[in-house]
């Protein structure tokens, strides 16, 4: 490949190479899911698979909503809707640190030209009561992705424990085509990441920030707790169900908490109360034939 | 004499684990072997991103024979009690020697244990010092082995060699062999080692640098060299190399640019955001200290294009930070401390103790009252002590919490504050710990001591106070800043008359307790501490520092020594016969009722004293005080050389121990000498 000029990949370029190359690792390559989500973690395809015994190979794009990190369309790089790209392997393979590099190399960032380092930093999502350790991979002092081992999610032990790996799709693509404003970036050969969606950065940032309506927040978020617990109450095991609920209590929390309407003390009460959801959802979907419940003996 | 070699190849290491991992590693397994007679002359351990080393040197390769004597019964005794005996020990009968202890024979059975060779005790003992090493924070991963352990990070290969062959140890389902890897992008393929000297060439060889003090070095000299190339010299910065030492197996230093449209932001917040962000090395102009447009990054990797993609790279992301950065500098300009008071009153400081504002309301009364006491400017002080937690709202201190304070005297300044408040904003922090200095301006001084004892005031009303598990509040350093901040500055403040201190509370001992960690390094005895402290009530404690310094100086002298050999005397005697009598010997005694000149002398002598000292304390003349102590000496003396206290009398007795109760209590003007050791 030396000495042959490699054309800089475009935003959708970067999604179809990431998809080929894990579905060239056994990935199945799944689609976003259809919820309002902070991260890739929360889709079903990993936090539920990432329980249980059966192995389990995804990579998937999730569109990933933060409300508050809404600008109105004026920062670089701080968007309240972006991507993610995500990969779960259970069992992590013993090689899942060469896997990645290679994908690394496979968008065109060679670590011979740059200097890649695993950086400590342990993952924790307080509403999931998950966790893990690892790492956030630095690209010449950029952080490209986070790559984790899960340990816990919904209080429950990850056995055998699954590796995670999510790429933050604008940011590397901001850094393999060297643009310093994320609306600058080309989307395909033709159309700028901006076309697409500085707009709805503007309209999300000003409903986020200014007009979603508290009054009816606050219902839909006691709306989704309820209608959660309800679907797991007793023997009704309709895991799936309530877990969406659990995501869409989560999505309006975020939503409240930009609209700086919970206080510091209410919040970690909000929180409490997701993962409490979380973890009976988790529970919930172990006990179904796709969690691959097993009673323990004694 | 063998050579041990074990390396344990993992995935990344955190950084700031990796010294303690490598002592851990060679405290364990040497505490194993020793414990199993296998000693040795030399240990060396390592730490780096990838790998934990150790090294022993002059290691038998076996543990030595034992043989361990076992009494058995007497050769006469029942044929039951020997067979029994034999079965126990594993002997025979023709094995055993006959021995006589002077009472008659009995058998004696003599055990030859083979010492085992040193592979198969590590094979035994290694894989346990594992399993118990003791990390920060440890994890699961999918292992080929039933038993499945924990580590830092996945393990990849374990290298162990004794006397250059391979020691056959497995641990989370990996055998150990005699290979490793080096460099994970500079080096390819495995190497395959002997020895420890073998194994530093080749990991050189293969772009590891073992020994961190080595990568360390590589760090410094690089980076002073750079700079100094540029006419610049490194901000140095010992905890920030020892992170990036952690982080790189083959440190190499390079030099990138900031960007000029940040160079009007503080340096304070390039340098910080520089090292907490992106771990870089601040450089700055030597002749004029300001920070300089350039910055040092320490990469793990050597590329054809010397390290240029990479400090682009580096450079990009670092303009993206401090464009953060400058946007929250910006941003917060435009509003001033003032406006952001009334926020503090959102966010909650402790359950039980309010909310910030409430504790700012808190510390600006005190910092008046301490700026009335000590004769500075009550305004200026309030007005300090309302804005000094003003900057927790803005968004550079979100960001960097460390630059609290800083900012606040930036934004003070830009609000048009006067000088003293914004340094006294800065500087009401200080001391943060024992090697940081204090504030010396007195408005500094009035709102570093309202913040600290806010807190010490408050913490110990709802008893919350430090215990030998945890101090999460940091009092003790609060306690430690305040008598250091007072006594440095020589102030004169007693802290028991400010509101909010609760008298017949712990915080005066525990004030004092601080007191003696504090004067224990400029060779004060703590007992001395104990004996001024207790004749005194208040907490003014630039005036017990004085009291214990003249009490330690008059204790060297002759007199003093002496003194106090006399005081115990009499206190022992005074003490013997209250026992005895049941009584309390206190109040005057009748100066008609002497006999001796010695103890009338005593008396005259003891009565002018006890005016004199009382008089030398109140104007706080302790040495003068002391002084007048010293003179009593030669009566004191002279009244037990001359006079016997145990009379027939009992009259003159009684009034002869009234005499010394007096000698005791006068004492007792300037210390508690009882409490005095040695």
């Amino acid at each position: 490949m030396a000495g042959v000029p490699v054309k800089k990949k475009t935003f959708q370029d970067l999604i179809l190479t990431l998809q080929s190359f894990w579905a060239s690792k056994g990935c199945l390559i799944l689609q976003p899911y259809d919820d309002q989500m902070g991260a890739g973690t929360f889709h079903p395809a990993t936090t539920l698979r990432a329980l249980g015994p059966r192995p389990w190979r995804a990579a998937y794009v999730q569109p990933s909503r933060r409300p508050k990190d809404g600008r109105y369309g004026e920062n670089p790089n701080r968007l309240q809707h972006y991507y993610q790209f995500q990969v779960i392997m259970k069992p992590a393979p013993a090689d899942i640190q060469d896997l990645y590099l290679e994908s690394v190399r496979a968008i065109g960032l060679d670590p011979a030209l740059h200097d890649i380092r695993f950086t400590e930093d342990d993952w924790e999502s307080p509403t999931l009561g998950a966790w893990g350790l690892g790492w956030q991979v630095e690209c010449d002092g950029m952080e490209i992705s986070q790559f984790t081992y899960f340990q816990q999610v919904g209080g429950i032990d990850c056995d055998p424990v699954s590796a995670e790996i999510t790429y933050g799709l604008e940011r590397l693509a901001m850094y393999v085509q060297n643009v310093e404003f994320v609306y600058d970036l080309a989307f395909n050969e033709d159309v700028r990441y901006g076309e697409v969606f500085h707009q709805a950065e503007q309209e999300f940032s000003a409903f986020n920030f200014e007009m979603a309506d508290t009054e009816i927040l606050f219902r839909h978020f006691n709306d989704a707790e309820k209608q959660c617990r309800e679907l797991i109450s007793g023997n009704k095991k309709l895991a799936l169900p309530a877990y969406d609920q659990c995501i869409k209590a989560s999505h309006v929390f975020n939503l409240l908490d930009a609209r700086g309407v919970i206080s510091v003390t209410e919040r970690a009460a909000y929180i409490a109360r997701v993962r409490t959801l979380a973890k009976a959802c988790c529970e919930a979907w172990l006990a179904t034939p796709m969690g691959d419940y097993k009673p323990r003996i004694g | 004499m063998a050579e041990l070699l074990l390396e344990l190849l993992s995935e990344e290491i955190p950084s700031r684990m990796q010294a303690q991992a490598a002592r851990d590693l060679e405290r364990l397994v040497v505490g194993a072997l020793s414990d199993r007679g296998l000693l040795f002359e030399g240990a060396k351990s390592f730490a780096g991103p990838r790998r934990l080393t150790l090294m022993l040197s002059g290691l038998p390769l076996q543990q030595s024979d034992v043989s361990e004597e076992k009494k058995g019964p007497r050769v006469n005794a029942p044929a039951k009690a020997i067979d029994g005996f034999l079965r126990s020990a594993g002997v025979t009968l023709e094995q055993c020697e006959k021995r006589d202890d002077g009472k008659g024979e009995f058998y004696l059975a003599v055990i030859h244990r083979k010492g085992r060779a040193t592979a198969d005790v590590l094979a035994e003992v290694v894989p346990e010092c594992l399993a118990k090493l003791p990390w920060p924070k440890s994890m699961r991963w999918p292992q080929p082995t039933s038993t499945p352990v924990r580590w830092v990070r996945p393990m990849h290969s374990i290298l162990c060699t004794l006397d250059g062959e391979v020691a056959p140890i497995a641990f989370a389902g990996v055998m150990s062999s005699n290979r490793t890897a080096g460099h994970r992008f500079l080096s390819q393929g495995e190497i395959e080692v002997r020895r420890f000297d073998d194994y530093v060439k080749k990991l050189r060889d293969a772009y590891v640098i073992l020994d961190p003090d080595e990568r360390k070095e590589i760090i410094l000299q690089d980076v002073k060299n750079r700079a100094f190339a540029l006419g610049l010299e490194l901000i140095n910065d010992p905890g920030l190399l020892e992170e990036v030492a952690g982080l790189a197996e083959w440190p190499v230093p390079l030099i990138g640019s900031i960007d000029d449209a940040y160079m009007e932001v503080p340096g304070e917040i390039l340098q910080t955001a520089m090292r907490v962000h992106q771990k870089y090395f601040s450089l700055r102009n030597p002749k004029t200290g300001t920070l300089a447009n350039r910055f040092a990054v320490v990469a793990n990797m050597i590329t054809p294009d010397s390290g240029k993609t990479i400090v682009a790279g580096n450079e990009r992301v670092l303009r993206a930070r401090l464009s953060d950065a400058k946007f929250f500098w910006d941003q917060d300009r435009k509003r001033t401390l003032e406006s952001r008071v009334g926020e503090l009153g959102g966010i909650v400081f402790h359950a039980k103790l309010g909310t910030q504002l409430e504790r700012v309301e808190r510390i600006e009364s005190l910092a008046g009252e301490i700026a009335e006491k000590t004769g500075v400017d009550v305004k200026t002080a309030r007005r300090a002590a309302r804005l000094c937690k003003a900057d927790l709202t803005t968004g550079v201190v979100g960001e960097f919490p460390e630059l609290q304070g800083v900012m606040g005297h930036y934004y003070a300044l830009n609000d048009g504050e006067s000088a003293e408040v914004a340094d006294a904003i800065r500087d009401h922090y200080k001391p943060q710990g024992p090697n940081d200095s204090i504030p010396r301006s007195k408005v500094s001084i009035a709102v570093a001591l309202a913040d600290k004892l806010q807190s010490l005031f408050m913490f110990f009303a709802i008893d919350e106070k430090p215990t030998g598990a945890g101090d999460p509040f940091a009092l003790r350093r609060s306690a430690l800043g305040t008598l250091r901040i007072i006594i440095d500055n020589k102030l004169r403040l007693d802290i028991a008359k400010l509101s909010g201190y609760q008298a017949g509370g712990d915080l005066r001992d525990f004030l004092i307790d601080r007191l003696k960690v504090h004067l224990r390094d400029a060779g004060i005895r703590h007992d001395l501490i104990d004996a001024a402290a207790a004749v005194v009530r208040d907490c003014d404690f630039l005036r017990l520092v004085w009291r214990i310094e003249a009490l330690q100086s008059f204790l060297k002298t002759d007199d003093g020594a002496n003194l106090l050999t006399a005081y115990r005397r009499a206190v022992n005697i005074v003490k013997a016969e209250e026992k005895k009598d049941k009584t309390v010997y206190d109040g005057a005694p009748d100066p008609e009722a002497f006999v001796l000149a010695q103890e009338k002398t005593l008396f005259v002598e003891l009565a002018t004293a006890s005016e004199l000292i009382r008089a030398e304390v109140a104007r706080e003349r302790f040495e003068q005080a002391m002084g007048v102590m010293a003179r009593l000496r030669k009566h004191v003396d002279a009244f037990f050389d001359n006079v016997t206290v145990n009379d027939k009398d009992l009259n003159l007795r009684k009034n002869r121990l009234l005499l010394l109760s007096r000698l005791r209590s006068t004492l007792h003007t300037v210390a508690d000498f009882s409490k005095i050791e040695g």
